[in-house]
């Protein structure tokens, strides 16, 4: 455990300004060697000692935002042809969302409503077909492939599958010393003291440095990966589903890196996963995605206790929770069907097609992402500040209480 | 043992070895359980805790060599299954007893469509006409709440979402009507709205055409809404096993413990880290001769690394592996109450 290490925050700070390469390598360097051991035990000690790290560094200033999403568009061409019509996957739908410094936004949604699309548009891993990604100012989305390359520094992502992100022919030592080579981090002999440094503050012992991906588990791979992904000392890391592939005890391992990781770093996570118990731990505020665009945005807890938007209230019911008294007493909202094709997705509200609350508006208006109660954000015309809950609107017979665009007629 | 007292399945100190060159594999050793008709059992476990192995073991799919069942009996409808010959297994196996695995894409066939794998299930054991089978498909794939039934047929695997394609994979399992359905993860590569769908789908048919299930999960929260008891399993052997609530209630073993505190509980749980259960599953082929767990256990004391831990009878329904476990169930209990 690292008992008297002071947790370094000017890092990212400077790295911002500083665009120079051998700065940031500095700090980094003096950061992680203080790492000695890997913390693999997350006793009681360390847990008290990241909860006040954690208070420490989070929301000293709430305002700060990180990361600014201004009307975020992924269309995915498809068909098209000589006499066919040309079609769009609305993977990501105009989203405008803005990512707090040191906050962890949790993104959920079933597959294939774009949150995984949305957060490689981020870091343009996709490309983003319109709107803007700010971050320090600069509209990633607008950068040209070089200036892109540089900031790649900064913003990171870890990856569901520990088995397919890994290059199966490197060994770990390559695997996580490839983005310190490639941005120049380091020369030579320096990138693998660097590379054990950091194996060790993932929890991995130094001696694996010459193993492959094959010979570890799953968890031991997604450690690999969160390494890969500090390697260049980012500020901003999306994870995307990065625990989905691990068994129960070694998901809480990884969550508990992760946040351990966040607070002794500063990092500001966007967590993209369909395990909302998951999300809750983890989170923050949450939003909610559903084909393509956010239908719900709130503080973690809050969203839990008090769902707004029927989509939100439907996927925290179907949430199992260990306990077989809630279970036999709880009422589920079971959905029916699938998340409609994002080809040609419901006019109006993409979620009339499944909403037990739907009215023959909801089909004609697209509603609005409008704040109900102070911080909660939900998308539905048929709750406002003055009548949140649906259920009481519904059964007083209340229709259209809130703001929406009308569908454009094409 | 018999059919008569509404026993289905009753596996007795099943034993599963694979020989590897690491050493033998011991990925199920010495396990037992009985399953009584419409009954939902539920097998947790983390990956290579032998819970697959177990029931593939039942439905004599483990491949031989490496792997072996080298003892215990495993009797379906008193039937003993390990003395059937391969074609016997055959006329049983997607009949009167049948699979869903994790993973609907790779257990269907990418090259043929829909209709192709389903009616092949009833035309070979109900020896359905082609026309018999094509009906008996829709009215399936309809069962298991596909809609468009009769146009989706004519679709091959990837046409469908994941949710769609898992729902294919049950009407195939329960084209013949069986006695015992082996759910095998069915639910941990889809989303929750569909996860709870399925589930329903899966509690809905199994008292509609009253199924046994054996349902094999990582997921506590899966098992503690579905089954009427549970058996939690580590490093090949059975570490717990008692009726759901009291398993939830009052767990007499660490392991299981650990487990249930280390899942984020929607319900109960505010701001508090996740208790983690240090270290790895173990190498199976390397036990230690002590406790599997004695390693990652916290109340590991001497003994658990010397002496292997007694399997002890709680009452009646509830077992425990450990040499504690009279001490660690009077502590559940005792928190249980509180």
């Amino acid at each position: 455990m690292t008992e008297d290490k002071n947790f370094p925050n000017e890092t990212s700070e400077n790295g911002e300004e500083l665009i120079t390469e051998n700065i940031t390598v500095e700090s980094t360097e003096a950061e992680l060697s203080a790492t000695e051991k890997p913390t693999e035990v997350y006793d009681a000690e360390t847990a008290a000692r990241v909860r006040a790290l954690a208070a420490a560094n989070r929301f000293d200033d709430e305002s700060e935002v990180l990361i600014s999403l201004r009307n975020l568009q992924v269309f995915f061409k498809i068909g098209g042809g000589l006499f066919k019509e040309t079609k769009y996957v609305k993977a990501v739908d105009g989203v405008s969302l803005d990512i707090r410094k040191g906050e962890t936004l949790g993104l959920v949604g079933e597959s294939g409503c774009g949150k995984s699309t949305l957060g490689k548009a981020i870091l343009r891993l996709t490309e983003p077909t319109g709107g803007q990604v700010f971050y320090n100012g600069k509209d990633l989305a607008h950068l040209s492939p070089g200036e892109m390359r540089d900031q790649r520094k900064h913003l990171q992502m870890i990856f569901q599958d520990p088995y397919a992100s890994l290059n199966p022919r490197m060994n770990v030592g390559q695997i996580i010393g490839e983005p310190i080579r490639t941005f120049g981090l380091k020369n030579g002999g320096s990138v693998e003291a660097r590379v054990q440094d950091l194996m060790e503050t993932v929890g991995m012992s130094r001696r694996f440095v010459k193993r492959y991906p094959h010979e570890f588990s799953g968890g031991q791979r997604q450690r690999i990966g969160i390494a890969r992904a500090l390697a260049v000392d980012p500020e901003f890391i999306v994870a995307d589903e990065p625990i989905s592939a691990l068994d129960v005890s070694i998901q809480a391992q990884i969550m508990n890196l992760m946040e351990r990781l966040q607070a002794e770093k500063n990092l500001t996570y966007l967590f993209i996963s369909h395990d909302l118990r998951a999300v809750r731990h983890l989170s923050d505020r949450v939003a909610v995605m559903y084909l393509g665009k956010i239908v719900e945005l709130a503080g973690g807890k809050e969203i839990y206790r008090d769902p707004l938007m029927p989509y939100t209230k439907a996927l925290i019911s179907a949430v199992p929770v260990p306990d077989p008294e809630i279970e036999a007493k709880r009422e589920r909202i079971i959905l029916t069907g699938d998340v409609p094709s994002p080809i040609n997705p419901p006019k109006g509200c993409h979620f009339h097609t499944r909403c037990p609350y739907a009215i023959a508006e909801c089909k004609q208006i697209v509603p609005q992402l409008v704040e109900i109660k102070p911080e909660h954000f939900a998308a539905c015309i048929r709750i406002s500040p003055e009548h949140p809950q649906i259920d009481e609107n519904h059964a007083k017979g209340l229709g259209v209480v809130s703001e929406g665009a009308p569908v454009s007629q094409r | 043992m018999s059919e008569t007292n509404g026993t289905i399945l009753s596996v007795n100190n099943l034993k599963t070895y694979f020989q590897t060159e690491d050493g033998v594999v011991k990925a199920v050793d010495g396990i037992t359980f009985e399953l009584k008709k419409g009954e939902t059992l539920g097998i947790v476990g983390e990956s290579g805790s032998g819970k697959s192995v177990t029931n593939l073991s039942v439905m004599r799919l483990i491949p031989e060599p490496p792997g072996k069942i080298v003892d215990g009996d495993i009797i379906f409808n008193g039937i003993d299954v390990r003395k059937l010959s391969i074609d016997e297994v055959r006329k049983i196996r997607g009949k009167r007893m049948a699979m869903i695995f994790q993973d609907p894409m790779t257990s269907l066939n990418p090259f043929l469509k829909i209709s192709t794998q389903l009616m092949e299930v009833t035309q070979l054991h109900l020896g359905h006409s082609k026309q018999q089978a094509y009906e008996h498909a829709i009215k399936m794939l309809q069962t298991v709440g596909i809609p468009d039934a009769k146009s989706r047929l004519d679709g091959y695997p990837h046409e469908f979402s994941g949710g769609m394609r898992q729902r294919v994979m049950i009407a195939m399992a329960l084209s013949c009507d069986p006695e015992l359905l082996i759910a095998d993860e069915p639910t941990t590569a889809l989303d929750v709205t569909i996860q709870a769908q399925i589930l329903e789908l899966i509690k809905d048919l199994k008292t509609r055409m009253g199924t046994s299930v054996i349902l094999i999960t990582h997921d506590l929260g899966v098992v503690a809404g579905m089954t009427e008891k549970i058996i939690v399993m580590y490093a090949g052997k059975v570490f717990e096993q008692a009726p759901t609530k009291e398993l939830f209630a009052t767990p007499a073993n660490p392991y299981t413990k650990g487990l249930l505190k280390s899942v984020p509980d929607p319900a109960h749980e505010e701001g508090t880290e996740l208790y983690q259960i240090p270290g790895l599953p173990p190498d199976v082929a390397h036990l230690p001769p002590g406790c599997p767990f004695a390693e990652r256990c916290e109340r590991a004391e001497e003994i658990c690394r010397v002496d292997y831990p007694p399997f002890v009878q709680i009452n009646e329904n509830h077992w425990s592996l450990c040499h504690f476990a009279k001490e660690v169930y009077a502590e559940s209990q005792a928190h249980h109450v509180k």
